[in-house]
């Protein structure tokens, strides 16, 4: 198991020297000039320019920017933006509403597409199985935008139920439709997953067994079915964290959520490589150490895994 | 001039609206006092780009910021009038060069020091020291001195050489006469400079500035407006409150003024509709189609005009667009009227005149290439030897340009059978490196805000020689000539009369074409009784009553 989650952490520095490094070129190599639209329909002051370029390092080539820009990264400095605001700030305020918003949908996810799943599993082909069908085929079909304007404008705007919009102080009360919103796509995939595997394991033969024995029925499901039926729905359920949080863009942007999707679109229109990578190397960070994480769950849920 | 983060597009949409007509102030009569004493407001903002330092903000979102917290010698009234004084005691000249300025004793910075002729003096000093990179530097070019402490690159900011070090750190025409009054020595005589004045370049700063580093000042701004900084979350909000005081005009009326700073226009715009939003200076332009902004908003909607025009510029520097016969030809195919009723709904007005109307010292109607003139127009073609190959109308991609742009290239199909179409270009940034590096093939989008109220800023950037904003490389020795003699008028009506003459010639030329003015389309909440607009459709803080 240690050896195990060695080789794990190990694994880890290439994959982040690797994409950090590529997402640095690649927002580099977006074409235009940072400051050429800086100021208007009027070119910046040459001077303004040759002072940004002198303390960006902006007349290097990639390669010794992306160096500098690691070095200081190892000490801790995830630099600057070109407006001059630290860019481990930006990460501070608005990583953390991004994760709360990931959670909310992650937690909805959970609580709604696995009761529709085992509940549908259980009573295959009967109409709760069929309502289930529909309405996960209709969420799926959907975007995710308009499921968005859809419910702030009915929510919002006519009904008067929620604010249109969250404010800065982020509750959790009102994070509860952008969570929804975020996840609904994959509340649908969560409860289809949970549906065929509950379904598949009914006919197992452990199954039979604790039937057999004449074990109450809320155990045989809750104990010895929904046990082993869970590793593809917690696959699912864990590698989703790190997507719903790069993709609450547009989420955000409709609810008026500060989080790291704006900030990540701003710095790639205005070349900012510093912020697009100091968010993205968090971002890896998430994926890396979550896919750890659902691995390691597997062992807990099916003693027949065993990590060496 | 400044940009508007809005759809990273390049003009202000934000821009300026001087309610001439209505007069601004909105229906509803007047508010009750007792609600507005404590009330607060929710505005709509975006993020500033930069730290909140006057002489470094070149765009809106910080820019409308740096307009509420800062009061500056001149002020420009909310009817787009002639400029007032106001911390200005006097400004006087006797030549258009010297002028000595007086400014009001007893005004305090919001950190209870007083507002004093060197604060001035030194900031403006700071800002034309080169070496400080600041984005609005160029505007104290007029101040004699000026090129000992503003360098520049010999080779421009890609070549390998470096700006000479200043050989001065302070302008030699700034001089300070006792606390209340400094004198300003021109390098050669402006009768504008005062206009300028209410610049948010030229705001004073504090002597606390100096001590510390701009960027560190910018996240806490000191500031002598009406109302002072509390507050900065990042993306979210920024937290004003009322200066208690302030006794240069009136008074807030309410206390707390938060600016939620949106990323997105349409969420604003939900909060606007739910009256979670008090006030929203541009609604977005999915609720300009059909009118859907009148049905959803009723009488808390309002539209006004802003001093900003929208043009389409030739690049010069391309021997085919050197003829202004083509030009004219060009400019009289466009069909303006149709563009603003189809397009934009009558919410932007045909362009007629080369000033924005609503400028002092603009004449309306002195466009005459604005006609739409089909016949002349082929006739002018076919003088000027006609249009081989393709004419490509260019525009940038990420902000609401194709359709008047598609429009504009059809109708000059259409009218003059040139093979013309338009082309995006993905960004604005990317965009503006081709038209500053002149390498533009074909005609493309322009737009003007003005900086300040007068007709002069509609001329020297657009139409002089190496004015900042000519990227076409117009150059005429006449429009010069005459532009130069109206910058050294000594009054200012003598100005706007010679400023009248070289206008005359541009108009011969016709080196951009004016399309469309801007308007505005605002909204605000049920619980505001009472507001105006500032001369560039920005919300008067000191106005709203509840």
């Amino acid at each position: 198991m240690g050896r195990y989650l060695l080789r794990r952490l190990l694994q880890l520095v290439p994959v982040f020297i690797g994409t950090t490094f590529l997402i640095y070129w690649l927002v580099w190599a977006v074409p235009g000039d940072p400051f050429a639209g800086k100021c208007g329909e009027r070119r910046c002051p040459d001077q303004y320019i040759a002072f940004m370029t002198e303390k960006y390092h902006l007349d290097q080539n990639v390669f010794v920017q992306y160096a500098n820009y690691m070095k200081n990264l190892l000490q801790g400095d995830f630099g600057q933006t070109f407006s001059q605001r630290e860019i481990s700030d930006i990460i501070l305020t608005s990583y953390p509403n991004t994760l709360k918003l990931a959670v909310v949908a992650l937690a909805i996810e959970a609580v709604i597409g696995l009761g529709a799943g085992v509940l549908s599993g259980l009573r295959r082909n009967g109409f709760l199985d069929n309502l289930v069908l529909v309405s996960t085929l209709f969420l799926i079909a959907l975007p995710v935008f308009v499921v968005g304007f859809v419910l702030q404008w009915l929510l919002g705007v006519q009904w008067g139920i929620i604010k249109p919009t969250v404010s800065s102080e982020m509750r959790w009360s009102e994070l509860i439709v952008p969570g929804f919103v975020l996840g609904s796509a994959s509340v649908a995939y969560i409860a289809r997953v949970a549906r065929t595997s509950i379904a598949e394991n009914r006919r197992a033969d452990y199954v039979r067994t604790a039937i057999a024995k004449g074990l109450p029925m809320r155990r045989v499901v809750g104990v010895h079915l929904l046990r082993n039926s869970l590793i593809p729905v917690v696959t699912l359920l864990g590698t989703d964290l790190g997507a719903l949080m790069g993709g609450a863009i547009v989420t955000e942007g409709i609810f008026g959520i500060n989080g790291i999707g704006r900030q990540v679109f701003r710095a790639i229109i205005t070349k900012e490589s510093a912020t697009v990578v100091g968010i993205v190397v968090v971002l890896v960070l998430v994926y890396l150490v979550m896919n750890l994480l659902v691995d390691l769950l597997y062992a807990a849920l099916d003693p027949r895994i065993r990590y060496e | 001039m400044r940009v508007s983060k809005r759809a990273t597009s390049a003009i202000a949409l934000s821009a300026a609206a001087a309610l001439v007509a209505s007069g601004c102030s909105s229906g509803d009569g007047d508010g009750d006092a007792a609600a507005s004493k404590d009330g607060s407001i929710v505005v709509h903002g975006v993020q500033p780009e930069n730290p909140l330092v006057p002489s470094n903000t070149t765009e809106t979102g910080g820019g409308k910021i740096i307009d509420w917290l800062f009061t500056g010698l001149v002020e420009y009234p909310n009817d787009g009038g002639a400029p007032r004084n106001a911390l200005a005691e006097s400004i006087n000249t006797t030549d258009s060069k010297v002028f000595t300025i007086k400014i009001k004793a007893g005004t305090k910075f919001h950190d209870g020091t007083e507002v004093k002729s060197k604060n001035f003096v030194d900031a403006w000093n700071w800002a034309a020291y080169s070496p400080n990179g600041a984005q609005n530097g160029t505007f104290f070019a007029d101040i004699a001195g000026f090129d000992k402490t503003y360098t520049s690159d010999p080779d421009g900011p890609d070549g390998p050489q470096k700006a000479p070090a200043p050989t001065a750190e302070k302008l030699s025409g700034l001089k300070i006469i006792d606390d209340q009054t400094f004198e300003v020595t021109l390098a050669a005589p402006t009768a504008v400079f005062p206009t300028k004045l209410g610049y948010s370049a030229f705001m004073p700063l504090p002597d606390v500035f100096f001590t510390m580093k701009p960027e560190e000042f910018g996240r806490k701004p000191i500031a002598n407006g009406p109302v002072k900084f509390v507050s900065w979350e990042d993306n979210s909000l920024i937290k004003l409150t009322r200066f208690d005081d302030y006794n240069l005009r009136d008074k807030m009326k309410v206390k707390d003024v938060d600016v939620k700073l949106y990323q997105d226009d349409n969420a604003a715009y939900a909060d606007l509709l739910a009256n979670n939003l008090d006030f929203m200076e541009v609604v977005p332009t999915s609720a300009l189609a059909g009118d859907k902004w009148k049905t959803d908003l009723g009488d808390r909607g309002r539209s006004t005009v802003t001093p900003s025009t929208a043009f389409i510029a030739f690049p010069i520097y391309d021997k085919r667009f050197q003829n202004p016969k083509l030009r004219r030809a060009v400019s009289l195919a466009v069909n303006r009227q149709e563009i603003s009723d189809k397009i934009f709904f009558g919410t932007r007005k045909p362009a007629d005149s080369w000033a924005n109307p609503l400028t002092p010292g603009a004449k309306p109607g002195n466009c005459t290439a604005c006609k739409f003139d089909p016949a002349t127009a082929k006739t002018l073609l076919a003088e000027a030897g006609g249009f081989s190959g393709e004419m490509v109308f260019y525009y940038n991609a990420d902000s609401a340009h194709k359709d008047w742009m598609d429009a504009v290239a059809q109708q000059v199909k259409t009218n003059l059978n040139i093979n013309a179409r338009a082309e995006g270009v993905p960004t604005f940034a990317v965009f503006r490196q081709n038209i500053n590096a002149h390498k533009m093939t074909g005609p493309y989008r322009a737009a003007w805000q003005q900086d300040y109220p007068d007709v002069e800023n509609w001329v020297n950037p657009l139409f002089v020689t190496n004015g900042s904003s000519n990227d076409g490389l117009y150059s005429s020795t006449e429009v010069d000539a005459l532009a130069k003699q109206a910058s050294g008028a000594p009054s200012l009506e003598a100005s706007h009369e010679a400023f009248a003459k070289a206008v005359e010639k541009v108009d011969q030329d016709v080196p951009s074409i004016p399309v469309y003015f801007y308007g505005q389309q605002s909204g605000h909440s049920e619980k505001i009784k009472k507001l105006e607009l500032n001369n560039v459709g920005e919300i008067d803080i000191t106005s709203v009553e509840l």
